[in-house]
């Protein structure tokens, strides 16, 4: 026996629910010391692995290949360049953006990592892959020490 | 011997468990798993496979944490499995490492057992309640503590069991947990103690009951022609076995643990065991609360059933005694970091198995050790039979 | 690469308190999902709750091991078989376990306990509890085998759920 089209499970025998729990996230040792950097200083660091000679951003512990604490941290500067980029036009549960925005993995210079972060300043059509852009940052009074202390990256003049 | 290869743990590692962690998940993995590999003198590249456990998603608030965990278990770009079963978790890791190197397809396993719970607020209790059926249980506003209390009262009626004989084991564990350098609430406690403490939901009270917290740990293991290259002290699996049983609950007597007994029973007959409290030198059931270490011993066939407590009161359990049970101080004293705690059992029975347990060590030169670990709606276990 | 001994390790972990989480004196970012359900109740407990609107108890049958089922199931999960019918069960029953909760779900006191029991039902097969609470007696004497009956809803109340049955009272 199977029920054929149905689309809303509100339309069979049903019992609703929610799993309700609030989560509070410590950021971890690598975590805590590079947002610590941003809140206070307004610069991404990263963390260098000497062995495998891969600059790690964001920063870790450890390094992921040849599992070795990683204890040496690098200033590497505020920009980087869009490795991909997409425009959401829809927010997390489908209803339209009153102005579409531009997420971007942004690859930070002279490292093997990125951030995912917006894209301001810029209209849509002059995003190009490999675009120059920098981190444009919250006045040091507002930041909280959170990935949004970065407000976007914006194109580099 | 089952399975192709016979299967040794030569390494294991532990973080503190503590009831907040600054390290976030993946970082007590690393922790965990470098203190593994550094104590068996491996880097990562030996290591061919990954087995991880952990419990529910809901603690840590990442949904599918086994993929977060990936780079902090080693992973990285090798075969990777998640068990999770509850808090049968732990040991059951063990046994998924255990399939790795006995099937034949790896040399070596690394084994990472992780849970952070601190996260969920206003407390884990909270993420226990989604456990139940929405239909049948989650209506009454139904908790963990109610079901582990019926269980509790159930085996004391049917056994004719005081509570004096039940707090026995949390003065027990907890005081062996002081000689634990991770334990998060060693202390000398009383009976008196115990039952002078807040009813939670009777007859559960406070001092019953192991605590929330973060932690790791892992082992690693290695097939019997790479471990006696890694070591003198392999410590070899002997017996795996687990066992689950049916989810309703409310339609099996809660007085006995019948699916432990069936993981038991596997694990006993792979490792040729036909006496368990006769040829087991030490073992560490689970105990999240502490009539729970009786209702397994009795589950593990270590004694009659109802016979448990007796032993307990006649020393028969204590480090120094004829079967030493969790001589690390077990969940109630070393900690409850639900999957990392199975796995610290296991871990236990390692060093104990190599004389290296330091102040915990049992004494008469243990040879044959057991972890177990439990899960579920009262419902799941998992068993793990170490030899030297 | 030299073998680490267990008494030379130091163990790993850095602890806070929940005051540094407080104080902010360690960095935090909080989230809390939006989680909705619709469970669909399935074959056999759809009829279950449509029997307890009604002021009912309903079972199902298995041939085969000859079990009287509550909760009913679609499939017998020993025989691994469909089920073969159905059957009302009474509204009596024993207790199987009880305890007293003197905590709500998420850890806080409650002022009032709450009696929770298993209540084996009569008219299933042995043991076939189901899980529920007890009113109108003081805790203390709620006794293991007591007999109890279920307190309804009045019907116009009752909307096909477990909460139907408010409570179960000594017989």
């Amino acid at each position: 026996m199977t029920l054929e089209k149905i689309s809303d499970p509100r339309e069979i025998q049903h019992w609703p629910g929610h799993m309700e729990t609030d989560y509070i996230y410590t950021l971890g040792i690598a975590g805590e010391r590079f947002f610590q950097e941003i809140k206070k200083n307004g610069k991404i660091i990263g963390a260098k692995c000497k062995r495998c000679g891969i600059v790690y951003v964001p920063p870790r512990m450890y390094c992921e290949r040849c599992f070795e604490k990683l204890d040496e941290w690098v200033n590497v500067g505020n920009r980087g360049t869009v490795y991909t980029y997409t425009l959401a036009h829809i927010d997390l549960n489908g209803n339209k953006l009153k102005e579409p925005t531009i997420y971007a993995m942004i690859k930070i210079d002279g490292t093997n990592g990125g951030l995912v972060h917006k894209l301001g300043d810029v209209d849509p059509e002059g995003v190009k892959i490999g675009m120059k852009v920098e981190a444009f940052l919250k006045p040091k009074e507002k930041r909280e020490g959170s990935i949004n202390d970065i407000r976007y990256f914006k194109p580099v003049k | 011997m089952f399975g192709k290869k016979r299967v040794a743990v030569v390494g294991a590692g532990l973080t503190l468990f503590r009831r907040y962690m600054k390290e976030t998940g993946r970082e007590m993995c690393y922790e965990a798993a470098k203190m593994a590999l550094d104590s068996a003198g491996l880097r990562l590249k030996d290591i061919e496979s990954v087995a991880y456990g952990s419990a529910p998603d809901a603690f840590d608030g990442i949904h599918m944490k086994g993929e977060n965990m990936t780079d902090g278990s080693g992973a990285w770009r090798k075969p990777f499995s998640r068990v999770y079963v509850g808090g049968g978790t732990g040991v059951f890791t063990a046994d998924a490492g255990w399939w790795h190197v006995a099937s034949g397809l790896f040399d070596t396993c690394l084994v990472v057992a992780e849970e952070k719970m601190s996260p969920c607020q206003p407390h884990p209790a909270q993420a226990f309640t989604t456990i139940f059926d929405p239909i049948m249980d989650r209506p009454h506003g139904t908790t963990l503590i109610w079901i582990f209390s019926l269980e509790m009262h159930r085996y004391m009626h049917v056994h004719g069991i005081k509570k004096e004989q039940i707090a026995l084991v949390s003065v027990k564990n907890k005081r062996n947990a002081l000689d634990h350098p991770c334990a998060q609430l060693g202390a000398k406690i009383t009976v008196e103690d115990v039952l002078n403490s807040e009813i939670m939901c009777w007859p559960v009270q406070r001092l019953d009951i192991s605590p929330t917290s973060d932690g790791a740990a892992a082992i690693v293991l290695a097939s019997e022609d790479v471990a006696k290259k890694i070591t003198d002290n392999p410590v070899w699996i002997d017996g795996v076995g687990w066992c689950i049983d049916s989810t309703y609950w409310t339609n099996r007597d809660l007085y006995y643990p019948d699916y432990v007994e069936c993981a038991a029973r596997m694990a006993y007959k792979m490792a040729g065991i036909k006496n368990p409290p006769k040829e087991i030198d030490v073992a560490e059931p689970y105990d999240p609360f502490d009539y729970k270490e009786l209702h397994h011993m009795e589950g593990l066939l270590l004694c009659k059933k109802g016979e448990a407590p007796k032993l307990t009161e006649e020393g028969v359990t204590q480090r120094d005694g004829d079967l030493p049970i969790n001589p690390s101080g077990g969940l109630l004293g070393v900690g409850n970091p639900i999957a990392a705690a199975g796995l610290m059992k296991v871990c236990e029975i390692f060093w104990q198995l190599r004389g290296e347990a330091g102040k915990r060590q049992v004494p008469g030169d243990p040879r044959t050790g057991l972890a177990q670990a439990w899960g579920d709606l009262m419902q799941y276990g998992s068993v793990i039979v170490m030899r030297r | 690469m030299s073998k680490k001994k267990i008494e030379e390790c130091k163990w790993a972990g850095e602890e806070v308190k929940s005051a540094d989480i407080r104080e902010g004196k360690v960095l935090t970012v909080g989230y809390r999902p939006k989680a909705k359900y619709v469970w669909s109740t399935g074959i056999a407990m759809s009829r279950f709750l449509k029997e307890l609107k009604n002021g009912k108890i309903i079972a199902s049958t298995c041939n085969k091991c000859g079990r009287i089922m509550v909760p009913p199931r679609m499939f017998c999960e020993q025989c691994f078989k469909p089920t073969d019918g159905w059957t009302y069960v009474k509204d009596t029953a024993t207790i199987n376990t009880y305890s007293v909760s003197f905590i709500g779900g998420d850890a806080s006191r409650l002022k009032e306990p709450i009696i929770v029991v298993v209540v084996d039902l009569d008219g299933a097969s042995p043991g076939m509890g189901i899980l529920h609470t007890m009113r109108e007696i003081d805790w203390k004497k709620v006794k293991f085998g007591m007999k109890v009956k279920a307190v309804w809803k009045p019907e116009k109340e009752r909307t096909g759920a477990i909460t139907d049955i408010k409570y179960f009272k000594p017989l």
